[in-house]
């Protein structure tokens, strides 16, 4: 394939790892794009899933705007926010958070809803205030769900960051769009290797944060042998 | 990305396969009629800009009593470079510059007569092209009206000394073509502090500019929104763009000597202002081409 030699050259050519262009800068741009997505898009999402979750209530209101939320084309609100905005990074961040608030707040809420009622019950008979059984009981029992949420949310950023680089901003997707103006393919076949290659890491991370935070006895059982 | 992603290599391969069948059929196609006796056919690409240029042509021929047809909105110059070949379009608006390009790929004519003279180099015996008109439809730099006058800016050269506090902005591919940043280093001196990827003098392009997130931006000549937003276009004196007059393709048996008198008359009065100025009024105030082609015609005294 002539592509993917293409794109080895680019990959391995020292001048492509230096400055502020290199490969490492735009990596660190990604990530920043990236987490800023997740954190916005949590910031969002999680009262209002944990909300929604516990009261069992608003769930039409829930998936509906998850649901619109998704539905959103991408690049077509790029370049709206661009004309409506200006060349703005929110331009760029507003479409990227559309991404990340639906899997965070539909896994929040059908989570916590759908936590086991006896477990409830027998946190409110142990006498626990309604924001402790959130926190302690259903919080806890939700998590795999949640981190599931948020594990998807970091994905859709990190793939859909690419679209910064439309309207002029860094991150890997620069090499995409460069690469397709100036038609050199190894560029835009090694951004998208990149890409690739930060969806891992990113799903390593989350493979790590379920065996820290998951509680052992929701953990999923090994078999034996 | 989502939509990119899946829609490029479609759009792509679609792109290919009507390029392929559309040049497959105009190639010795039988059903390609040849020219036609005593006619002048007018063809234009699918383009606004080029359609208002076609009736220009049209609408000046047939003041001076020339028989003519117009086949409007044909297509790309791939499609009408084939039936201007065969004689089916007789004549149409081309861009000089351009049209070299894709006749010799890699021709480094710049200037309106190394262009046109490689042009008449490599064009067939059937073909010829007639005088280039001043106006042209080309790569430029814009500034907006407060930056040139603050700075008193009227060409390139004149912004050397703040480019550097300077951001550029234009589509991905020009950051590394001659004719940009490299090119203007070269030739000008010109060093920007950085450079935005926008798009090809599209809505993002017009609209950094307008709100000051670049400075300089790179347009076309003729683009309506630099008449709609008071946009200054920098001359070139030193020719990093190369030019792109425009320039009637015509099939050279079937030229009278009144038609090219015509269109070299034509030609001579058109200038770039009077072409955006046309075009703001076809794109801005939505006025009907055939008007506004008339009216200028009628201006020049050629109508």
């Amino acid at each position: 394939m002539n592509v993917l030699t293409d794109a080895w050259g680019w990959l391995t050519t020292s001048a492509n790892w230096h400055g502020s262009d290199g490969i490492p800068t735009r990596f660190v741009e990604h990530f920043e794009y990236s987490v800023e997505a997740v954190l916005i898009g949590a910031l969002i999402a999680f009262p209002l899933g944990l909300l929604t979750g516990h009261t069992k209530r608003g769930g039409l209101v829930v998936t509906s705007l998850a649901n619109v939320a998704r539905a959103l084309p991408t690049l077509g609100l790029v370049v709206l926010l661009v004309v409506v905005m200006g060349v703005k990074f929110r331009a760029v961040m507003i479409p990227l958070v559309a991404l990340t608030v639906p899997p965070i707040l539909l896994n929040t809420y059908e989570g916590v809803r759908n936590v086991d009622p006896q477990l409830t019950d027998a946190a409110k008979g142990m006498g626990l205030r309604p924001w402790q059984v959130l926190w302690r009981a259903e919080v806890p029992a939700a998590l795999p769900l949640i981190l599931t949420g948020f594990q998807f949310a970091a994905v859709n950023a990190v793939a859909n960051t690419a679209i910064a680089a439309y309207s002029s901003f860094g991150g890997l997707g620069r090499f995409i769009i460069d690469g397709l103006a100036t038609t050199e393919y190894g560029e835009v076949a090694g951004g998208a290797v990149l890409i690739v290659i930060a969806a891992i890491l990113n799903l390593l991370f989350f493979i790590l944060l379920r065996r820290i935070f998951i509680s052992p006895g929701l953990q999923p059982k090994k078999l034996a042998g | 990305m989502r939509t990119t992603a899946r829609a490029l290599p479609l759009a792509a391969a679609l792109a290919l396969t009507l390029s392929v069948a559309v040049s497959a059929c105009a190639n010795g196609d039988p059903l390609t009629p040849g020219p036609k006796k005593g006619q002048i056919t007018v063809g234009s690409a699918n383009f606004p800009e080029n359609v208002l240029l076609a009736d220009i042509y049209a609408s000046a021929l047939s003041a001076k009593g020339a028989k003519v047809g117009t086949r409007f909105n044909v297509g790309s110059r791939e499609v009408l470079y084939q039936q201007v070949q065969s004689g089916s379009i007789t004549v149409l608006p081309e861009y000089n510059g351009a049209l070299l390009a894709y006749l010799d790929a890699r021709s480094r004519a710049t200037t309106t007569s190394e262009i046109d003279a490689a042009l008449r180099a490599e064009l067939p015996s059937a073909l010829e092209i007639l005088d280039s008109s001043p106006a042209e439809d080309k790569n430029a730099l814009a500034v907006t009206a407060a930056t040139a006058a603050k700075e008193q800016l009227a060409a390139i050269s004149d912004l050397t000394p703040y480019a550097p506090s300077m951001t550029v902005g234009g589509p991905p591919e020009f950051k590394t073509r001659y004719q940009g940043p490299p090119g203007l280093k070269e030739k000008y001196g010109l060093e920007f502090r950085d450079f935005a990827s926008l798009d090809t003098a599209g809505p993002f392009t017009v609209r950094a500019l307008a709100d000051g997130s670049v400075q300089v931006a790179t347009l076309f000549t003729t683009d309506p929104n630099i008449v709609s937003h008071g946009f200054k276009i920098l001359t070139d004196p030193e020719q990093v763009f190369s030019a792109q007059n425009v320039t009637p393709l015509a099939y050279r048996e079937s030229m009278t000597p009144v038609a090219v008198q015509t269109l070299n008359a034509v030609s001579a009065k058109l200038d770039t202002a009077a072409l955006a100025g046309m075009m703001a009024l076809v794109r801005n105030e939505k006025k009907d081409i055939d008007v506004v082609a008339d009216q200028w015609l009628k201006s020049v005294g050629l109508r």
